[in-house]
C-alpha cells in the first residue's frame, strides 16, 4: 500500500490536463495601458462615440481606484502595463458555417470537449464560442431569432441593438464599481449579450465557452443578460485555459437584469489553469458578477462550480429591488495545492418580501485556502425579507484552510435571517468503509465529494452537472492517501 | 503450513500491532467454505482488531504470520482488492456518508467488484431487479435504499444495511463485527434470518460477538475464544453455552496459570 505522501506527491506532479496552446496567427497590440489603448480598442471594434466615452470614464475610474486590501490572501502585484489589452485571430472573416473555421481552432475546441461540431447530437445547447477576444461561431441563431431572442457577441449587440446596450451596460456594475470592473469597462474586448423578449421562455440552455489563449493577454469579457417581463433564460458559462508560465489576469464583468416576473439562471463551471504545485503560473480570476431583480416577483439564481485558477476572487450578487423578488447563490469551490478562493455572494434586500438563499460548499485539499465571504443586507424598507445561508467546508488533509466571513446588516426588524455553518473532514473511516466495499480511494473521494456538493450540483442543468461531477473528481484525484 | 485444497481462509500465527502496542499475538484459524465460526471473548481481547487486520485497515501493522485467502496472500492486497476478492466486513459502527445515496454507492461497489473479476457492469434494469430481490430477502426497508448512506439511520437500520450490502455483494467470506450489539430482539431475528438465507456451501461467516444470544439464531459450526490476542479455546456451539453460564473468568484463570 502506498502511503498518503507518495500519492499526494504523484498527484501534485500531475500536469494540467488542458494545457496546450493553439498555434494561430494573432493580431496583438503592444503591451501597456493608457488612454490611447482604450481609443485603439474602440476604434478597432468600430464602436460608436458613446461607448468610447463610457470606456474612457471607466479608464479614469481605474486610475483613481486603489487596489483592494480586505481580501483574505496576499494580492500578487499585477503589472497592468505588462499586459496586452487586445488580441484577435488575424483572419477577420465572418463564418457562415463551421467548415470555414480554422481547423486548428476547431481541434482545440474538440480537445476541450466543446460540442461545436456535435451540435446536432447535443441539440438543446446553443454555443457562442469566445476564442480569446472575438466571437468565432454562433450556432442556433435561427431558432432563437424566431422567438425574438437575441444571443450574440456584445460587439455585435453594440452594432445591431445599440439602444439596449446603451440602456443597460453598466447599470448593474457601474464603471466605477471597483478597480477590476473599471479596468474591464475601459478595455473589455468581447463577451456575450442576451436579450429575452417579454413572455418568452428560452427553449434551450444558452452556453458560452471562454478560453484564454494568447500569451500575456488579459481577458476582459463583458456579459450582459436582460430578461424582459415574464421571460426565462438559463445561461451556462464554462471555462478551461491552456497552460502558461506567467500569470494571466482575468477580470470579467457579468451583469444580469431581470424585469417583472422574469427569471435568470446563470451557471458557471470554471476550470482555468490553477498553477503548478508551487502555485506558479495560474490564472487570477477577479470577476465582478452582479444581477438585479428589477421587477416584482423576479428571480436570479447563480450556480458556480469553481475548481480552477490560482486565485478565484468573486462574489456573484443579487440586488433584490422588486417586491417579492428572490436571489439564490449555489457554490462549490475547490482549492488544492496552493490555490486560493475567496468567494461568496452579496444579497441586497431592498424590496418588500424579498427572499434569498445561499448554499456555499468549500472544499480544501493540499495547501489550498478557501474563504467564504458573504453579505446579507436588509434595507429599511425591505419588510419581511428572508435569508437562509448555509456555508459548509470540507477539509482533505491537514495543511489546507477554510475560512468563513459572513456579514449581516439588517435595518428592518421584520427580517428573518438564518445562518448555518459546518466544517467537516473526509475521514479515514469513510475512505476505509468504501475501500472495504471494493471502491478504491480515488473513487471513494470522488463519491464523498460529489455527495457533499450534491445540493449545488443538482442546481446545474443536466449536461453541465455531469461535466461538473467529473471535474470535481479529476481535480481532487489523489488528494487523500 | 496446512495445505487444504479448498480452504477459504488460513490464518497462521498472525501478529499485529497498533501504535507499537501488540494486539494480536499469534492467531491461528482455518475456515472452510460452508462453515460458520463464532469468535467470542472479553472486551479488549482483540476480536475487532482481528476483523480490521483481515480487512486491511491501515492503522494496524502486521508484524508476523501469514494469511491465505482463497489461495492468495491476503496481506499483500489493498483493502479494496481484499473486498473484490470476496472479503466482506460488516462494521461494528457503520459509517455515514452524507449526500451519497445507498443505491449509488452499492452500484459503484458492485460494478467495481465485477470489473475486478472481468465481468461487465450490470445495467440499470438488472441492478434494480437485484436490489429488489435482495432487499426483500433480508427484509430491508425499501425507503432506506434511496436514502443517503447510513445518514440519520438508527443503530438498528445501520446494522441491517450492512446485511443488505452483504446480500448485494455476495462475498465469499463475511466477517460480522458485533453486528448483534445494539439490536432489539426483532432486529436481531431479521439480521439472523438474513444470514441464514445467505449462507451456502460456497461461502463462510465469521461472527464476532459478546453474547451467545446471536448463536441461538445463527448456529455456528465452531466457537473460538479470543483472549489477550490469542485463541485460547476452540469448540462447538456448546462452548458458547458454557461461556454464557460461567463467564470468561474461569478461562482467564486457566490461561494465566498456564502462562506462569
Amino acid at each position: 500500500m502506498k502511503d498518503s505522501n507518495t500519492i499526494l506527491d504523484e498527484f501534485q506532479d500531475k500536469e494540467y490536463e488542458f494545457g496546450f496552446a493553439t498555434n494561430i496567427e494573432m493580431d496583438i497590440i503592444p503591451k501597456g495601458l493608457d488612454e490611447d489603448t482604450v481609443r485603439y480598442i474602440s476604434e478597432k471594434k468600430e464602436e460608436p462615440q458613446w461607448l468610447l466615452e463610457w470606456r474612457l470614464k471607466g479608464y479614469n475610474s481605474f486610475l483613481k481606484h486603489p487596489e483592494p486590501h480586505w481580501q483574505n490572501f496576499e494580492l500578487p502585484k499585477v503589472d497592468f502595463q505588462n499586459i496586452s489589452y487586445y488580441a484577435a485571430p488575424k483572419s477577420k472573416k465572418k463564418y457562415n458555417s463551421l467548415d470555414e473555421v480554422d481547423p486548428e481552432l476547431l481541434a482545440t475546441f474538440e480537445k476541450l470537449g466543446i460540442p461545436l461540431t456535435e451540435q446536432k447530437m447535443l441539440a438543446g445547447v446553443a454555443v457562442d464560442a469566445v476564442f480569446d477576444s472575438v466571437s468565432i461561431a454562433t450556432t442556433y441563431k435561427k431558432t432563437l431569432n424566431d422567438l425574438g431572442i437575441i444571443f450574440c457577441s456584445i460587439s455585435e449587440a453594440v452594432r445591431e441593438h445599440p439602444e439596449l446596450v446603451q440602456k443597460y451596460l453598466g447599470s448593474v456594475v457601474p464603471h466605477s464599481d471597483n478597480i477590476y470592473a473599471a479596468l474591464n469597462s475601459a478595455v473589455f474586448s468581447d463577451g456575450s449579450f442576451v436579450y429575452i423578449p417579454k413572455g418568452v421562455r428560452c427553449p434551450m440552455e444558452l452556453s458560452t465557452y471562454f478560453r484564454i489563449n494568447a500569451e500575456n493577454t488579459g481577458q476582459f469579457e463583458r456579459t450582459l443578460i436582460i430578461a424582459d417581463e415574464g421571460s426565462y433564460v438559463s445561461y451556462l458559462e464554462g471555462c478551461t485555459a491552456p497552460r502558461r508560465d506567467e500569470n494571466q489576469l482575468h477580470a470579467a464583468v457579468v451583469e444580469l437584469i431581470a424585469l417583472e416576473n422574469a427569471e435568470i439562471k446563470y451557471s458557471t463551471v470554471q476550470n482555468w489553469f490553477p498553477g503548478d504545485k508551487d502555485g506558479k503560473g495560474g490564472i487570477y480570476n477577479f470577476v465582478t458578477k452582479r444581477g438585479i431583480c428589477k421587477g416584482a416577483h423576479s428571480k436570479i439564481s447563480w450556480t458556480q462550480v469553481e475548481t480552477g485558477s490560482a486565485i478565484t476572487w468573486k462574489y456573484p450578487s443579487v440586488i433584490l429591488q422588486g417586491d417579492y423578488s428572490s436571489g439564490e447563490f449555489y457554490s462549490v469551490a475547490v482549492t488544492r495545492n496552493k490555490q486560493i478562493a475567496d468567494t461568496g455572494t452579496k444579497m441586497h434586500h431592498i424590496g418588500k418580501h424579498t427572499k434569498s438563499r445561499i448554499i456555499s460548499k468549500g472544499i480544501s485539499a493540499g495547501q489550498g485556502n478557501n474563504s467564504y465571504r458573504g453579505l446579507v443586507q436588509v434595507g429599511a424598507k425591505a419588510d419581511f425579507a428572508r435569508n437562509f445561508t448555509q456555508c459548509d467546508s470540507l477539509l482533505i488533509g491537514d495543511q489546507c484552510g477554510a475560512h468563513t466571513f459572513p456579514y449581516i446588516e439588517s435595518r428592518n426588524n421584520t427580517a428573518t435571517l438564518e445562518h448555518e455553518a459546518t466544517t467537516s473532514k473526509i475521514g479515514e473511516d469513510q475512505i476505509f468503509y468504501l475501500n472495504q466495499r471494493g471502491i478504491d480511494t480515488e473513487k471513494a473521494v470522488a463519491l464523498i465529494v460529489n455527495g457533499y456538493a450534491k445540493e449545488v450540483l443538482n442546481q446545474l442543468p443536466m449536461e453541465f452537472a455531469v461535466e461538473a461531477q467529473k471535474l470535481l473528481s479529476i481535480s481532487l484525484e489523489g488528494s487523500v492517501g | 503450513m496446512i495445505k487444504t485444497k479448498n480452504m477459504l481462509l488460513n490464518i497462521q500465527d498472525l501478529k499485529a500491532q497498533i501504535e507499537d502496542k501488540e494486539i494480536l499475538k499469534g492467531i491461528n484459524l482455518q475456515v472452510n467454505p460452508g462453515e460458520i465460526h463464532a469468535i467470542m471473548g472479553p472486551n479488549g481481547s482483540g476480536k475487532s482488531s482481528l476483523a480490521s487486520v483481515l480487512a486491511g485497515r491501515e492503522q494496524y501493522t502486521v508484524t508476523g504470520g501469514e494469511v491465505t485467502f482463497d489461495g492468495k496472500n491476503l496481506l499483500d492486497l489493498s483493502p479494496e482488492d481484499r473486498a473484490r476478492e470476496g472479503v466482506f466486513l460488516a462494521f461494528q459502527y457503520p459509517i455515514e456518508i452524507p449526500g451519497v445515496s445507498n443505491i449509488n454507492f452499492l452500484r459503484t461497489a458492485l460494478n467495481e467488484i465485477r470489473a475486478y473479476k472481468g465481468e461487465p457492469a450490470l445495467d440499470a434494469k438488472e441492478f434494480l431487479r437485484l436490489t429488489k430481490e435482495k432487499q426483500k430477502l433480508v427484509e430491508f426497508d425499501a425507503k432506506l435504499v434511496n436514502r443517503s448512506l447510513n445518514e440519520g439511520f438508527s443503530g438498528g437500520e445501520k446494522k441491517r444495511n450492512e446485511i443488505f450490502q452483504l446480500a448485494m455483494l455476495e462475498p465469499k467470506l463475511s466477517i460480522l463485527d458485533e453486528t448483534d450489539s445494539g439490536l432489539d430482539i426483532d432486529a436481531l431475528r431479521i439480521v439472523a434470518n438474513g444470514v441464514n438465507k445467505l449462507r451456502s456451501d460456497k461461502n463462510a461467516f465469521i461472527l464476532i460477538t459478546h453474547y451467545q444470544r446471536l448463536l441461538d439464531y445463527i448456529v455456528p459450526d465452531f466457537v473460538h475464544v479470543l483472549y489477550e490476542g490469542r485463541i485460547v479455546k476452540s469448540g462447538t456451539k456448546e462452548l458458547a453455552l458454557e461461556l454464557e453460564e460461567k463467564g470468561y473468568d474461569w478461562l482467564k484463570e486457566t490461561v494465566n496459570s498456564e502462562a506462569v
